[in-house]
């Protein structure tokens, strides 16, 4: 009546819209999460704020991040990506969006931390434009799903600002 | 060795009618699965549409064999993101995340640098000589969305070619001797 083939056909036919069916509700669902994220930063320390060989202002911090990304997790969540950003404005460019620190949380228990760290990246301008700027901290984060719709979004912390005169010597 | 008889009986009663009509439908298999593909590039607005991850430098986020769906809107890069770019002189595409960002005032050009989630440094060593930043026009696409696994057989099928053989084989085969 049916071959062995068409039977297969069928069947691995029926599996594969059923998963992409699958996936496609499992990232819509995501969309109804709403998430309340709490967090905290104060810079501890500058440990080095200078101008390089090549005229570029340098500057390396230790900060004090805590954050609670617990409401963001949902069963499709695979893991979380929370980077702290230094945003800032200069003459030549509008937007200088640069990393400072990132962290990777696989798991809802692990989603409430609090650490004291030094920045990860350092702050390089593109040019000498540092000296007694105010800088924005954010906090980015980047949810990874296990299948589907990838979903970002940020929350601005408090400003920074620098020392009116490099600390350290060139 | 039965089902090898029968196959080889099916070839020999086929007549030309039906077997133009079969080779008329593959091509129409083939070119709808076409038609998709540059449907989808021109919706998501990007060259490749769909990505297989190929290394382990997004891990754990991604892993090898995973698919990525791409989206390039006119919409400003922005830190965090996961840009999928070439590099030049490079066939293969890379897929990381942008960590340092620089905008310029009125022509809105930006410098970008990325690095992968798994790797200690950021891509400098991996952009051409004496290449510090990454331009808008590097960048293929965002990813946007994900599947886990799914790009497996494309992985398979590059690197073992024989399989990707045997299978058109099999197919071409499934598709002459079938009488509907």
């Amino acid at each position: 009546m049916h071959s062995a083939v068409q039977r297969a056909n069928a069947l691995v036919t029926i599996a594969a819209i059923l998963l992409a069916a699958l996936c496609t509700a499992a990232s819509f669902l995501d969309s109804f999460n709403s998430p309340s994220v709490q967090a905290h930063v104060e810079v501890v320390k500058i440990n080095r704020f200078k101008r390089q060989l090549d005229g570029n202002d340098e500057v390396k911090m230790t900060l004090n991040i805590s954050m609670n990304l617990e409401s963001i997790f949902t069963w499709n969540t695979k893991q979380v990506f929370v980077f702290l950003a230094a945003e800032y404005e200069t003459e030549k460019n509008s937007l200088n969006q640069v990393s400072l620190w990132d962290h990777i949380v696989q798991e809802k228990e692990r989603a409430s931390f609090r650490v004291k760290v030094p920045t990860k990246y350092p702050l390089i301008d593109q040019g000498s434009n540092l000296r007694g700027k105010k800088i924005g901290l954010v906090l980015h984060w980047h949810v990874m799903p296990k299948s589907g719709r990838m979903i970002r979004d940020k929350m601005p912390l408090s400003y920074l600002s620098l020392p009116n005169s490099y600390t350290t010597k060139s | 060795m039965g089902f090898l008889g029968d196959s080889i009986e099916s070839i020999r009663s086929l007549q030309i009618r039906q077997v133009l009509t079969q080779i008329v439908s593959l091509g129409m298999i083939v070119t709808s699965a076409l038609i998709i593909w540059k449907g989808l590039m021109c919706v998501t607005g990007s060259e490749s549409p769909v990505v297989v991850v190929l290394s382990g430098s997004m891990e754990p986020g991604f892993k090898r064999g995973d698919i990525l769906f791409l989206h390039m809107s006119n919409d400003p890069i922005r830190t965090g993101e996961i840009v999928v770019f070439n590099v030049d002189g490079r066939e293969i595409p890379i897929v990381h995340r942008v960590i340092k960002l620089h905008e310029r005032q009125e022509t809105g050009e930006v410098d970008i640098l990325t690095k992968g989630d798994n790797n200690f440094g950021d891509d400098r060593l991996l952009y051409a000589q004496g290449q510090l930043w990454l331009q808008q026009h590097h960048i293929m696409g965002r990813a946007v969305g994900y599947l886990p696994y799914v790009g497996w057989v494309t992985i398979i099928m590059t690197e073992k070619p024989i399989v990707k053989y045997l299978l058109i084989g099999a197919l071409g085969l499934l598709v002459i001797t079938s009488k509907d």
